[in-house]
């Protein structure tokens, strides 16, 4: 491996909702005896990490993936051939089927990237969840896919109130009525599509895992935390790392199970009997993967290191009871700048 | 009833106590901390009422309450468990 990499990133939304890239740069950029030249995706001119030229060192707009992967691999290309690129990053859910299929053409280019095969992406959906629960032993909570309206009614009949409405990718919401579920149905299909899940509630306290596999069944890391502030989004604005024995296990009894590449969060909840469910499977880093690396696990370095093909040995240990509080800030902008990514798409 | 406190509960000297299972932190007063410090040190129920019974100004039956009381929120908490 080079001594310095070029290594792009996406997920630069660092708003109350953020996404995973400014956390993954600040990773990278804590990799001992490693330069790196960080490349910022974005799909917004809005994005805040646009706007962070001590994390960022250039931005490129890139199309959004539902424009096709044709388009958005001949915008790489060129950003390719102007940067030549060492690893791509993609952190936002959404976007990982299609660099996914077109990782073996990104590898050929000599761009590495470290995901999860398309087989184990497609059944950890949360639709899926009961067939994945069924099929590694892993107890899920019982959910139910809904297509249309229509079928609401039906598959409400199997769940108590209150019930858990979901996207597809993000948003849940708590339903205590056939009211609410009609509201959230809506508001969520108009977001996200279809299907909209409905998940069985299960009273008990919420957990994280963020976990790195390296695809031959071996956990690379794996750090729990608990959210101690949620924002109205259900996002953790405060957290902490915890010494949960159990959290660890079950996530390292899927990764061997399943043999996932790549980044991983699992959140899973723990009922009063103490009895484990994962709720969701998110098939990249978390926005607060920073604590894991200041924790003493920097995985998005190792995820690199691996797709390098360098050997590394599993992160035995982190410090338990470190925290993260989240904050806001009013970054003073030029116009020249956002004019910059607007009309030229870089910055 | 005993209480064994669970192993991994971090306590200061400031009645700081923190739970790495769970994640949640609490502030415990002067006779808390005594209580969780007799806990550590393996003490009955029985022992411990006798040593605040000696240490503070209050008659047995009010230490015996407030003993279960506390009891009751380690348990609650997940701090301790039924020896």
């Amino acid at each position: 491996m080079k001594n310095e990499l070029v290594i792009a990133v996406s997920g630069l939304n660092n708003t109350d909702n953020p996404g995973p890239g400014i956390p993954v740069i600040r990773a990278l950029r804590d990799w001992k005896g490693k330069k790196v030249r960080i490349i910022g995706l974005s799909y917004d001119h809005l994005e805040p990490g646009l706007y962070l030229p001590n994390w960022v060192d250039k931005s490129y707009q890139v199309p959004y993936p539902s424009a096709g992967s044709d388009n958005l691999m001949l915008r790489l290309k060129y950003i390719h051939s102007v940067e030549g690129l060492d690893f791509i990053f993609p952190n936002f859910d959404a976007e990982l089927f299609t660099y996914m299929k077109m990782a073996p053409e990104l590898q050929s280019m000599g761009i590495h990237t470290f995901l999860p095969g398309l087989d184990q992406f497609e059944e950890r959906h949360k639709y899926r969840l009961p067939e994945f629960g069924e099929k590694y032993q892993l107890a899920v909570p019982k959910s139910l896919s809904v297509n249309s309206l229509s079928e609401v009614p039906a598959a409400l009949s199997q769940f108590e109130f209150p019930v858990v409405v979901k996207g597809k990718f993000y948003e849940a919401y708590i339903a205590y009525s056939m009211d609410q579920v009609h509201n959230y149905f809506h508001r969520i299909q108009a977001k996200w599509g279809l299907p909209v899940i409905f998940q069985q509630f299960i009273q008990g306290s919420e957990y994280n895992v963020v976990a790195l596999g390296d695809g031959r069944g071996n956990t690379i890391g794996a750090v729990p935390m608990r959210k101690q502030y949620i924002t109205d989004k259900g996002k953790a604005w405060a957290g902490i790392t915890l010494d949960e024995p159990a959290l660890i296990e079950m996530t390292r009894k899927l990764i061997a199970a399943n043999q996932w590449r790549g980044g991983m969060e699992l959140e899973l909840i723990k009922d009063r009997n103490g009895q484990l469910y994962i709720v969701e499977i998110n098939p990249r880093f978390p926005a607060w993967v920073y604590l894991a690396v200041a924790a003493g696990q920097n995985m998005p370095a190792a995820a690199v290191k691996l797709a390098f093909g360098e050997e590394v040995p599993p992160f035995e240990h982190y410090e338990v009871g470190k925290m993260f509080v989240r904050y806001s800030w009013d970054n003073i902008v030029n116009l020249s700048d956002f004019e910059k990514i607007s009309t030229l798409g870089e910055l | 009833m005993n209480l064994r406190l669970k192993n991994n509960i971090a306590v200061s000297d400031s009645g700081f106590v923190f739970n790495p299972s769970t994640g949640d932190s609490f502030s415990i007063n002067p006779v808390g901390i005594d209580i969780i410090q007799l806990l550590r040190a393996s003490k009955s129920e029985h022992d411990i009422i006798e040593d605040l019974s000696e240490r503070y100004d209050a008659d047995t039956q009010t230490i015996e309450k407030d003993l279960y009381d506390f009891f009751t929120l380690l348990l609650q908490h997940q701090l301790a468990e039924k020896a």
